[in-house]
Formats: C-alpha cells, sequence, structure tokens
C-alpha cells in the first residue's frame, strides 16, 4: 500500500514504468504459456488452462468489489449464468459468434451491476450478502422456466472445430479466455492505484467516516458494481462452448459462488495480485482432483483450504509475503 | 486558505423514527468564532452534527451556510456536497481508516475538488502542524494510539481545506494530557487558518479555554447560550450540570 501512496503522490509520467511491466509482463507471459503448451500438444491442457483462468477472471471481478469495497457477493455464481445464458440466447436468436456474445454479456453483467448497486445503498454487510444470493436464485428460477434458452433440459451449443489461425477449438477458447483474465486484471490493478481504488478502501474501512470526508460513496459503489458485474459475466459468455452444453445446473453451480469468494481470500483480497494466485492455486487443485479422484471432492477442497487460510493466514498469500504490516 | 464562513440554524427539529432527538434548536457560528455545543452524553451533539453534514435529514428547521457572502441552505444537500462547499466533520471517536495508512487517510482527506490540486502543499502543513504524523505516515491507522488517531483525524479534514470546520467531542477516550493538547491544536488550527468552528464537547472546563462562546444543550433543546467564556463559567445551570452544585 505504501507503493500506491508514493505513486498517488509523484506527478505521474504518461506510462509509467510499472504499468510498462505489468503489460510487458502479461504479454510475455500469455505468449510463453500459449507456447508452452502448444510444445505440450495435449488437448486437455488448453481445457484445464480455461478452468483456471476463468477463475482467474471470475474471482479478479469479485475482489473488484468483495476485496476493494468490501461488498460481499455471494451470487457469483448467477453473474456468471448470466454471461452464460447471454450467449446461448444470442447465438439462439441471430447466430452470433463468440466475441460480439462477450461484449453483449459484459453488458448485460453490468446492467445487472448496477442494480445490485442500488440494493447496495440500502442493504450493507451480511443483508447485502443475502440480497445477492437472493438474486442468484431468483435468476436460477427464470432461466428454468424460460424454454428459449432450453428451460431446465438445458441447451447444445455446436462449436466449430477450429478457428483458422489456432490448432483447435480448444485453444482458441483458451486464448480468449487468457486475453480476458489479463484484461480483468489490468483493471483491477488500475483500480487498485486510482483515486477509485483510495475511495473505495475508505468506504470499506469506514462509509459513513467515507462520506463525511466528502468521498462520493454512492457514485463509486455504483462504478464497482457495475464493473465488477460485468466481468463476472464475462467469465462466464464462453462456458456453452467450453462445455458444449449448458444447463441451469451447471451455470448456476454454487461451486461458482463459492470459489469467487475463497479464491481472493486465500490469495489475499483486496490486492490485484491475490485473487490470481489464489485462482490458480485452488482452480489447480480442484482439476486435479476432478482428474484423480472425482469432481465431487472439490467443493471439500475448498472448504478445507478456507478453513487453514482463515485460520493461519487470514490476509491470504500477498499478505504472508508482505508480513504483519497490518496488525 | 479560508474565505469567511458563518452559519445559522433556526428551529431545527431531528430524530430517528418515533425518537425526538432535537427540538427547536437555534444556533449561530459566526465568522472565525470558535464556538462550544455543551452537553452530557445523549443530549443531540452528535446529531445536531450530522443534520449540518447531511448525514442526517431534520424534519424541520433551516440550516443555513454564509460563505463568502453567499448564502446556502444546507438542507437536502448529500454529506460529499456539503465537503464541496468546504463544510467539514471530524466526526466523533475519529472514524479513520484503520487499514489505510496515515498518508493515505490524508489524502483521502483531500477528496474535495478546490482541496485536490494543492493536496501536495497541504499534506506539508499538515505534517508541520503535526511533526508526529510525518515520522508515523506509512503506519496504519488501526495501529496507532487514541492521541495519534485524533491527530490524524483532524489532520484529514484541514486536507479539505475546511472553511468552517465541526469537531464532534474530540476528547473521547483520550487521556486529560492529550484533550488539552487536542485543544490546543485545534485553537492553533483554527488561529493559523481563520476557520470558523464549532465543537461539540462533555469536557466542559477545556471546551470553555479555547471557545469564544457556547451554547448548552439539554435533552435537544438549546436551554442556555452564553455570550463569551466567562458567561459559561459563571452560569448556575452549567454548575448543575457539571459540577453539581
Amino acid at each position: 500500500m505504501t507503493v500506491k501512496t508514493e505513486a498517488a503522490l509523484r506527478p505521474r509520467p504518461a506510462l509509467p514504468a510499472g504499468h510498462i511491466a505489468f503489460w510487458g509482463g502479461a504479454a510475455l507471459l500469455c505468449l510463453a504459456l500459449v507456447a508452452g503448451f502448444r510444445v505440450l500438444d495435449n488437448e486437455y491442457a488448453w481445457f484445464a488452462g480455461y478452468f483456471i483462468l476463468q477463475y482467474v477472471l471470475l474471482a479478479t471481478a469479485w475482489n473488484i468489489l468483495g476485496g476493494y469495497a468490501g461488498y460481499v457477493n455471494f451470487g457469483a455464481a448467477g453473474f456468471l449464468a448470466v454471461g452464460a445464458y447471454t450467449t446461448v440466447a444470442l447465438r439462439k436468436a441471430f447466430g452470433l459468434d463468440l466475441l460480439p456474445c462477450i461484449a453483449a454479456a459484459a453488458c448485460i453483467g453490468g446492467l445487472l451491476g448496477l442494480g445490485t448497486g442500488w440494493l447496495a445503498l440500502r442493504l450493507k454487510g451480511v443483508y447485502f450478502a443475502i440480497a445477492t444470493l437472493s438474486l442468484a436464485v431468483l435468476l436460477h428460477t427464470i432461466v428454468v422456466n424460460w424454454s428459449f434458452v432450453g428451460g431446465s433440459r438445458g441447451a447444445y451449443v455446436l462449436r466449430p472445430a477450429s478457428i483458422p489461425p489456432f490448432v483447435s477449438y480448444g485453444e482458441y477458447l483458451f486464448v480468449v479466455m487468457l486475453v480476458l483474465a489479463v484484461i480483468g486484471v489490468g483493471i483491477a490493478r488500475g483500480i487498485e492505484g486510482s483515486r477509485l481504488g483510495m475511495g473505495l478502501a475508505a468506504l470499506r474501512d469506514d462509509e459513513r467516516a467515507a462520506e463525511a470526508a466528502g468521498v462520493p460513496t454512492l457514485r463509486l459503489k455504483l462504478v464497482a458494481t457495475t464493473l465488477s458485474g460485468a466481468l463476472m459475466a464475462v467469465a462466464g459468455a464462453p462456458l456453452s462452448h467450453y462445455t458444449g452444453y449448458l444447463n441451469p445446473e451447471a451455470a448456476f453451480g454454487l461451486a461458482f459462488s463459492v470459489n469467487a469468494i475463497a479464491m481472493p481470500l486465500i490469495g489475499g483480497a483486496g490486492t490485484w495480485f491475490g485473487p490470481v494466485i489464489g485462482a490458480v492455486l485452488l482452480a489447480s487443485l480442484q482439476q486435479a482432483a476432478t482428474v484423480t479422484i472425482s469432481s465431487a471432492a472439490n467443493l471439500m477442497i475448498v472448504g478445507v483450504v478456507l478453513v487453514i487460510f482463515a485460520a493461519a493466514a487470514p490476509r491470504g498469500i500477498v499478505g504472508l509475503i508482505r508480513g504483519g504490516r497490518h496488525r | 486558505m479560508a474565505g469567511s464562513a458563518s452559519l445559522t440554524i433556526t428551529g431545527l427539529h431531528a430524530g430517528y423514527g418515533a425518537v425526538r432527538v432535537l427540538e427547536d434548536v437555534g444556533l449561530t457560528v459566526a465568522p472565525g468564532e470558535t464556538v462550544a455545543l455543551l452537553g452530557t452524553n445523549g443530549n443531540g451533539k452528535s446529531t445536531l452534527m450530522h443534520c449540518v453534514m447531511g448525514l442526517v435529514r431534520p424534519s424541520q428547521g433551516s440550516i443555513r451556510a454564509t460563505l463568502d457572502g453567499q448564502e446556502i441552505d444546507l438542507i437536502g444537500h448529500s454529506p460529499e456536497e456539503i465537503v464541496e462547499l468546504g463544510i467539514v466533520l471530524v466526526p466523533e471517536g475519529r472514524r479513520l481508516f484503520p487499514l489505510l495508512s496515515v498518508e493515505e487517510n490524508l489524502l483521502l482527506g483531500a477528496w474535495r475538488a478546490a482541496a485536490r490540486p494543492k493536496r501536495l502543499a497541504n499534506l506539508e502543513f499538515c505534517y508541520d502542524c503535526f511533526p508526529r504524523l510525518k515520522e508515523r505516515r506509512r503506519q496504519a491507522t488501526g495501529t496507532m494510539s487514541g492521541g495519534e488517531q485524533q491527530m490524524v483525524a483532524l489532520a484529514r479534514a484541514i486536507m479539505a481545506e475546511p472553511r468552517l470546520l465541526l469537531v464532534d467531542e474530540p476528547s473521547v477516550g483520550l487521556a486529560p494530557l492529550l484533550v488539552a493538547r487536542t485543544m490546543d491544536k485545534i485553537a492553533e488550527l483554527q488561529r493559523r487558518l481563520g476557520l470558523t468552528v464549532l465543537m461539540a464537547e462533555q469536557n466542559f472546563p477545556q471546551a470553555v479555554r479555547i471557545a469564544d462562546r457556547g451554547y448548552v444543550l439539554v435533552h435537544g433543546r438549546i436551554e442556555y447560550a452564553a455570550a463569551s467564556a466567562a458567561e459559561l463559567n459563571e452560569n448556575q445551570l452549567v454548575r448543575n450540570l457539571y459540577f453539581g452544585s
């Protein structure tokens, strides 16, 4: 946090060195990942990679509201499913490709987030969390009864075998999610170093005091819920193409909501890097468990890891690394 | 930095639901004055402060501020709009951002558009006033002592370049020596910046020491308005409330 303060004090050059390092590093990492996976030449690698990246984006999106502003969203699965079903609906109605569907999912998720923000004007703490949980249940019910997108039977999505520069469709999906995740993390990182991030931290610490200090808490909360909602929906937008089949049980799965909260907490909520580490760690564990034991073990693993971290490292991995500077 | 700022409250009624807290309260604070709002716990001092800041909406009455000759009705404005006018509250119990550092707390005080461009100079001013804060600028405020936290709370308000400063119970939770020092700091800031100050306080002797005059609030009503600090000291009501004689 010290770094952030000093950055806020210094007159900013057009493109600060930190940004160059971040975006350059991200680009290199992306290239290295794609090149490495190509060498592996294993379709499963793309599949597992996508699984992890989807959680990097979901956890980062949750963290914008939950970590920075302190508003706990228990309905991440609802937002993710809205993104997934936006794609299903638009594909069926207009035969749109995946990329325009992702853009549409961002808009619809953002609007839904804005609506949640309206809730956050009145509800705080536990009440806000319960309201988001109910929102997910409500959306679930709507989708189950919406026959155009398959209702409770679900919908099949015929995906192309491959898209030209990419070897397989799995690789294409991986690259798409990789780019989306990097954009999401970049946005979160940008918020963290900005006035918006400072204002959100203030209202997280003491909303009344933030108001009294002149921080426009209302506007900041709406920005945070909108961004968070948009990015969560984006994380879900390619889901139907990833599995080839989408039903409400899968899209609104409890695992999404639980992971969206557990990953930032384990990695270190309130920092852009925390959700990334948390997601990579937990999603890899779950993917490994799915292959070796059964996907039924996944939530149990999350639970156990979460309990260990809550007891041993309440500020997450990032907090462990930084040491006990706070409390 | 300050122009002239004054505050006039008339016929103010406010409460929370069915609970009525303030009844027909009227008071004025003239430019450059330090006015003490005295009263023991639960008499409505904080509610009055919150009404001025737009944090509590009064049911009746008017709150008007005159800033550089321009009169503005404060009722119906949001807290951030009121801060934008240069009316800033130091909340009771400090209410800092405990996980953020001293410097981050202070910079957040400079959210006001008029104060933002001058935040570096004002930060220097605050560090000059409170050298201890400069030593501790990287420390999370949640880990600081009560006296240090009160310094941060005062400095955070100063960062907004207030014209009218509201201070709510600065003595809460502080040792007597620190209360005296805090009062001295408020008087020093008032002098150096030419502030208009309205201070709610229970600690009568300390408040009267720096106040030009004061009001005594009892059960939500102004029971006594003193034209000078000397009058406050001599008043029988005040003696009854504070000294039991």
